[in-house]
C-alpha cells in the first residue's frame, strides 16, 4: 500500500457515504415542503401528518449529512493538497459559492422550520421549509459545477502550469454539468420515491395485520379505525397517499434519469471517449451495446473480452443517435492517449515512486462495467417495482403477504445502490485522471492531472492509515445508530412524530397544566 | 500592496472571527453539558439555547474553510495538510457533536441520553482546542518546504503555540457561553451561570491575550498596539459590566474583546498567511498564495451580496428565538411511541 492508494480509499469510501445521506435529504426535503404546503392550502390533517412524519425521518437523515458533508469541505486540503494547488484558482470558487449561497441558507432556515412550529407565522414556517430544500438543490449545483470541471474543464487558461479561472460562467454553465445535475436530482428524487413507497406499504401492511383495515368482497379496502393507537382513518389515508406518491415519483424520476442518462452518455463519449469504452468493456471498435461480457475484467486485459450477448447499434445509438457509427474501442484508444498525454508518468518527484512508471490508461473495467450497469439495473427494478406497487394497492391497501411487504422495504435500498453505483462509475471511469482531459476540439486538452500527482507530498502513509480507519470505524457506528433510529421512528409510524394523535394524550396536551401555552417550546431537543 | 488578496484576507479574517463569536458560545454550552450541567432538564435548557441556531454558526467554519480554498488554494492547501493529524481529530469531534446534538433527544433512556451528552461535551472540548490550535499555527508557523509541504513528520506541528491557542479558544468559548446563557435562561441556571461568568472571567481571557501580545511583539505594526489595548479594555469593561449585572453590555464587551483580539493578531501577521518556521522565504503570504485577480474578483462580487443577506436572515433567527428558556418552558420528553 502507498499512501495515495489509501487516500484514494478514503475518499472513496467518505464521499460514498456522504451521497448516501445526500439524495435523500435532497429527495425527502422537497417532498416535506409540497407536504407541507398540501396542508397549508387545505388545511388536511393528513397531509399536516405527513408532514410531521416524513420531517422526522428527514431530520434524523439531514444531521449525518451535515456530519459528513463537513469532512468533504476539508478532506481536499488535507489528504489532497497538490490537487488543491493545482486546482484552487477554479474549484475554490464553486465550494466557496456552496457554502456562501447554500449552506447557510440550508441550516440557518432548517433550524427556524425546526423550531418555528407555533412560533413563526404559519406562511413563514412554509417558506422556511421551502428555503431550506431549495437550498440542498442549489449546493448539488455548485458541488456538481465542481465536480463536472474536474470531467470536463472550461473556462481556464493554463498560466505558469496550473489552470486559472476567466470565465466562471463557462465553469456554471459547463455542459457536463447542466446534464449531471439533472440526472442527479431525478437520482436523488428515486430514493424519496422508494423510501415513501416502502415505509408506507410496510404501515399498510401492518394495519391489515392487526385487523384494523379489511378487504371487501369487491377487493376494496376497508378502512377501519383504532384511535388509541394513533391507526385512525386519517392515518389510513397518510400510508395509501405515501404509497401513491413514492410510486409516481419513482416512476417520473426513472424516467427522468433515463433522458438525462442518455445525453450523458452522448457526452461522455466525446468527453472522455475511454470512460465509455471501459463501461462496456469494448476493446474494439463497433457498434453493440453488450448485456453480458465475459472474460476476465479483472485482469483488465482486452485479448480476454469476448462479448457474449450484444445489442448491436445500440453502443452507437447511445453514442449519436444512429444505428451505424462504430464507436472507437478500448485498443483504438489507448494509442490516442499515449500520443496525446505520454506513455509514462514525467520523472517527476510529484509522483513518487510512480515517477517514470508506464500509464494504465484503461480504468479498472470490472468496476466502470458493472457500475454501469448497477446503475441502470436498480434503477430499472425501482421504477418497475413502482408500477407493480401501484397496480397491487389501486383498491387502497396492500395484501397481508409478509414477504411482499418485506420486498418492498427492502426495494428502499435500490435507488441508493443506483446513486452509488452511478458516481462510483463516474469517478472510477475518469482515472488515471483526476482531472480529466478532453479530447474534444472544443476542449482544453492540456488542462489535466494525474491522480498520482494529486496527493499530499507531506502526508505520510501512517497518517492516512490511521485517519481512514477512524473515519471507516466511526461512520460505520453512526451508520447502524442511524439505521436503528430511522427504524425505530418508522416502527412508531405517526404518533412518534406527533404524539398529540394518540387519543389518550389529548387530555394533557390541551390542559396547559396552567403553564401559559405560549412559554413552552412547541419542539424542544 | 495588491487590493484584492489583501481584501479577501480579511474577509477570511471575518468569517474565522465570526465563526468564533457565533460557535463559540454554542461549544462553551456544549462543554458545559458535563459539570456544569446537574440533571436531565439543566441539560436539554441548555441545548435548547443553542438548538436553532448552532447549526448555522457551525456554516461559518465550512465558508471560511472553503472560502481560504478558493481565494487562498496555497494556504488552505498547506495548514490543512500540515495539521493533518489534529484536523482529523477535529473532525470526528464536530461529527460526533452534530450528532449527539440531533439524536439525544430521539430516543429515551439514561445511557443513550448519557453517551450523547459526553459526545457533546468532549466533541465541543476537542473541536474548540482543535480550532485554537489550528488558529495560533497559522499564525505563529509551521515547519514547511519550498514548496509549502510539512516537513519533520505527523506531530512536526507540536509546540507551545498550539497548547496556548488550543486553551485559549477552550476557555473563551467556556466564558462567553456563561455570559451567553445569563442571556438566554432564567431561574438557578442564569444564577449560576452568572457566578462562572464572574469567578472565570479574568483568568480565561489571559491566554489569547498572551497569543496576540506574542505575536504582536514578534512582527506587530504601530496599529495592532491600539487594537490590543481595545481588546484589554473590552474584557475589562465585560468583567465589570457583568458584575453590575448589565448582561447585554457585558456580553457586548466580551465581543469587543474577540474582534479587537482577533484583529490585533491577523494585523500582526498580515501580509503572511502562514508563515515557515524554517525560512522565511517558504512563508505562504497574501500575495503567494492567492487566486487571481479574476477569482478573487468574481468572489468579492457575489460576497457582496452573499455575506449581508447572511447577516440578515442569520440575524432574523436569533430574533425570533430571543425568548428566555428555562426550566418551565422545556416540553415532557417523547421518543419513539412503541407500537
Ligand atoms: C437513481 C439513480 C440513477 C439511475 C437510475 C441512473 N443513474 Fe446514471 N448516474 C447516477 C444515478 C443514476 C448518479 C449518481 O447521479 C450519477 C453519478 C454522477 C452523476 O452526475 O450522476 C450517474 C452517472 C451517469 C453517467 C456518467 C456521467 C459522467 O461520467 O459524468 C452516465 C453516462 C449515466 N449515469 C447514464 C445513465 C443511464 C443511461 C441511465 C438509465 C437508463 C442511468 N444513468 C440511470
Ligand atoms: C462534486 C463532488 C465531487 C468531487 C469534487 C469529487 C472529486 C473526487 C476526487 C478529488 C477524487 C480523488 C481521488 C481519485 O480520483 O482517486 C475522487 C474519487 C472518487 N469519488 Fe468523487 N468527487 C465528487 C463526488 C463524488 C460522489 C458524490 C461520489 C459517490 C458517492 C464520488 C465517488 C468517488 C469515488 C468512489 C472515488 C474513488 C475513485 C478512485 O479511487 O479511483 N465522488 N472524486
Ligand atoms: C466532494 C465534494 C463535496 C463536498 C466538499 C461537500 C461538502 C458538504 C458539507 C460541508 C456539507 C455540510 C453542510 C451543512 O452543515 O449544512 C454538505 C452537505 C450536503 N451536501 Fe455535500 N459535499 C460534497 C459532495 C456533494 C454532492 C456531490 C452533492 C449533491 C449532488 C452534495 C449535496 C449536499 C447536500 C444536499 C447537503 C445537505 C446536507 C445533507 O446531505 O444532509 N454534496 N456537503
Amino acid at each position: 500500500m502507498e499512501a495515495l492508494e489509501v487516500a484514494r480509499w478514503q475518499f472513496g469510501i467518505t464521499t460514498v457515504y456522504h451521497f448516501l445521506m445526500v439524495p435523500l435529504t435532497i429527495g425527502l426535503g422537497l417532498t416535506v415542503a409540497v407536504l407541507q404546503t398540501a396542508w397549508y392550502r387545505t388545511g388536511k390533517e393528513q397531509y399536516l401528518r405527513m408532514t410531521k412524519f416524513w420531517g422526522k425521518l428527514f431530520l434524523i437523515n439531514f444531521i449525518m449529512g451535515v456530519a459528513t458533508g463537513l469532512v468533504q469541505e476539508f478532506q481536499f486540503g488535507m489528504a489532497w493538497s497538490e490537487y488543491s494547488r493545482f486546482v484552487g484558482d477554479v474549484f475554490g470558487a464553486p465550494l466557496a459559492l456552496e457554502s456562501l449561497l447554500a449552506f447557510f441558507v440550508e441550516s440557518i432556515f432548517l433550524g427556524l422550520w425546526i423550531f418555528g412550529w407555533k412560533r413563526l407565522p404559519k406562511g413563514m414556517h412554509l417558506l422556511s421549509i421551502w428555503a431550506a430544500s431549495l437550498a440542498t438543490m442549489g449546493s448539488a449545483y455548485f458541488i456538481l459545477a465542481a465536480n463536472s470541471w474536474m470531467q470536463h474543464p472550461v473556462g481556464v487558461e493554463m498560466i505558469d502550469g496550473r489552470p486559472v479561472m476567466v470565465d466562471i460562467w463557462a465553469v456554471l454553465t459547463n455542459n457536463t454539468l447542466l446534464v449531471a445535475y439533472p440526472h442527479t436530482l431525478f437520482g436523488a428524487f428515486s430514493v424519496a420515491g422508494g423510501f415513501l413507497l416502502g415505509i408506507a406499504w410496510y404501515h399498510l401492511w401492518k394495519r391489515r395485520r392487526d385487523g384494523i383495515d379489511t378487504v371487501g368482497a369487491d377487493g376494496k379496502v376497508l378502512v377501519g379505525s383504532n384511535p388509541a393507537i394513533g391507526r385512525d382513518a386519517t392515518d389510513h389515508k397518510v400510508w395509501l397517499t405515501s404509497l401513491r406518491v413514492g410510486a409516481v415519483v419513482a416512476m417520473v424520476s426513472f424516467a427522468g434519469v433515463s433522458l438525462t442518462g442518455d445525453l450523458q452518455a452522448k457526452l461522455m463519449f466525446e468527453q472522455q471517449p475511454m470512460k465509455m469504452a471501459a463501461a462496456e468493456a469494448a476493446c474494439h471498435d463497433g457498434t453493440g451495446f453488450s448485456i453480458l461480457s465475459v472474460g476476465d475484467l479483472g485482469s483488465n486485459d482486452c485479448d480476454d473480452m469476448v462479448a457474449v450477448v450484444e445489442l448491436p447499434g445500440l453502443l452507437s445509438f447511445l453514442a449519436n443517435g444512429d444505428f451505424t457509427t462504430d464507436i472507437r474501442g478500448i485498443n483504438t484508444l489507448i494509442p490516442e492517449y499515449q500520443d496525446s498525454f505520454g506513455t509514462h508518468l514525467p520523472d517527476n518527484p510529484v509522483y513518487g515512486e510512480r515517477a517514470g512508471t508506464e500509464i494504465d490508461y484503461v480504468p479498472v473495467m470490472e468496476v466502470t462495467y458493472w457500475g454501469f450497469r448497477m446503475m441502470i439495473t436498480f434503477g430499472m427494478l425501482a421504477a418497475g417495482a413502482a408500477l407493480v406497487a401501484l397496480w397491487i394497492a389501486r383498491k387502497g391497501t396492500v395484501p397481508e403477504s409478509k414477504w411482499l411487504m418485506r420486498l418492498a422495504v427492502f426495494g428502499i435500498l435500490a435507488p441508493f445502490g443506483a446513486n452509488s453505483a452511478g458516481w462510483i462509475f463516474t469517478e472510477m471511469g475518469r482515472q488515471p485522471f483526476v482531472v480529466a482531459p478532453n479530447p474534444d476540439p472544443n476542449g482544453i486538452d492540456n488542462v489535466f492531472m494525474f491522480t498520482a500527482a494529486a496527493v499530499s507530498p507531506g502526508v505520510s502513509l501512517a497518517e492516512l492509515v490511521f485517519s481512514l480507519c477512524a473515519f471507516a470505524l466511526v461512520y460505520g457506528v453512526l451508520l447502524v445508530v442511524e439505521v436503528k433510529l430511522l427504524f425505530a421512528y418508522c416502527k412508531g409510524g405517526v404518533p412518534s412524530a406527533m404524539p398529540e394523535v394518540l387519543a389518550h394524550r389529548d387530555d394533557d396536551a390541551g390542559s396547559g397544566k396552567g403553564k401559559d401555552d405560549d412559554d413552552v417550546l412547541a419542539f424542544a431537543y | 500592496m495588491d487590493f484584492l488578496p489583501t481584501l479577501w484576507f480579511i474577509i477570511i479574517a471575518f468569517f474565522w472571527t465570526g465563526y468564533l463569536f457565533l460557535e463559540g458560545f454554542d461549544l462553551g454550552v456544549g462543554m458545559l453539558m458535563r459539570g456544569f450541567a446537574r440533571n436531565n432538564t439543566d441539560r436539554r435548557v441548555l441545548l435548547n439555547t443553542v438548538g436553532p441556531v448552532w447549526d448555522g454558526n457551525e456554516v461559518w467554519l465550512i465558508t471560511a474553510g472553503a472560502a481560504t480554498f478558493a481565494a487562498f488554494p496555497h494556504w488552505y492547501a498547506s495548514l490543512f495538510a500540515g495539521l493533518y493529524l489534529p484536523l482529523v481529530l477535529v473532525l470526528l469531534a464536530l461529527i460526533f457533536r452534530a450528532v449527539a446534538i440531533e439524536y439525544r433527544g430521539k430516543h429515551d433512556s439514561p445511557r443513550w441520553r448519557s453517551s450523547w451528552d459526553w459526545a457533546i461535551a468532549l466533541g465541543s472540548f476537542v473541536a474548540a482546542f482543535g480550532v485554537g490550535a489550528m488558529l495560533a499555527l497559522t499564525t505563529t508557523g509551521l515547519p514547511l518546504d519550498a514548496n509549502g509541504d510539512r516537513v519533520g513528520g505527523p506531530f512536526a506541528w507540536f509546540n507551545g503555540y498550539a497548547v496556548l491557542g488550543g486553551l485559549a479558544v477552550v476557555l473563551f468559548c467556556l466564558v462567553h457561553a456563561a455570559a451567553f446563557l445569563v442571556l438566554k435562561t432564567d431561574g438557578d441556571i442564569r444564577a449560576r451561570a452568572r457566578r462562572l461568568l464572574l469567578r472565570w472571567l479574568p483568568v480565561a481571557l489571559l491566554p489569547m491575550a498572551l497569543w496576540a501580545i506574542l505575536v504582536v511583539l514578534a512582527g506587530g505594526k504601530p496599529v495592532t498596539w491600539v487594537t490590543l489595548t481595545v481588546a484589554v479594555l473590552g474584557a475589562a469593561a465585560a468583567w465589570l459590566l457583568a458584575r453590575r449585572e448589565r448582561d447585554g453590555l457585558s456580553f457586548a464587551g466580551l465581543g469587543i474583546f474577540l474582534v479587537a483580539g482577533t484583529t490585533t493578531i491577523f494585523t500582526a501577521v498580515f501580509p503572511n498567511v502562514l508563515p515557515s518556521s524554517l525560512d522565511p522565504a517558504f512563508s505562504l503570504t497574501v500575495e503567494n498564495a492567492s487566486s487571481s485577480d479574476y477569482t478573487l474578483g468574481v468572489m468579492s462580487v457575489i460576497g457582496a451580496f452573499g455575506i449581508p443577506a447572511v447577516l440578515v436572515y442569520q440575524g432574523y433567527t436569533y430574533w425570533v428565538f430571543r425568548k428566555r428558556v428555562s426550566a418551565e418552558s422545556i416540553p415532557a420528553a417523547h421518543a419513539v411511541v412503541p407500537q
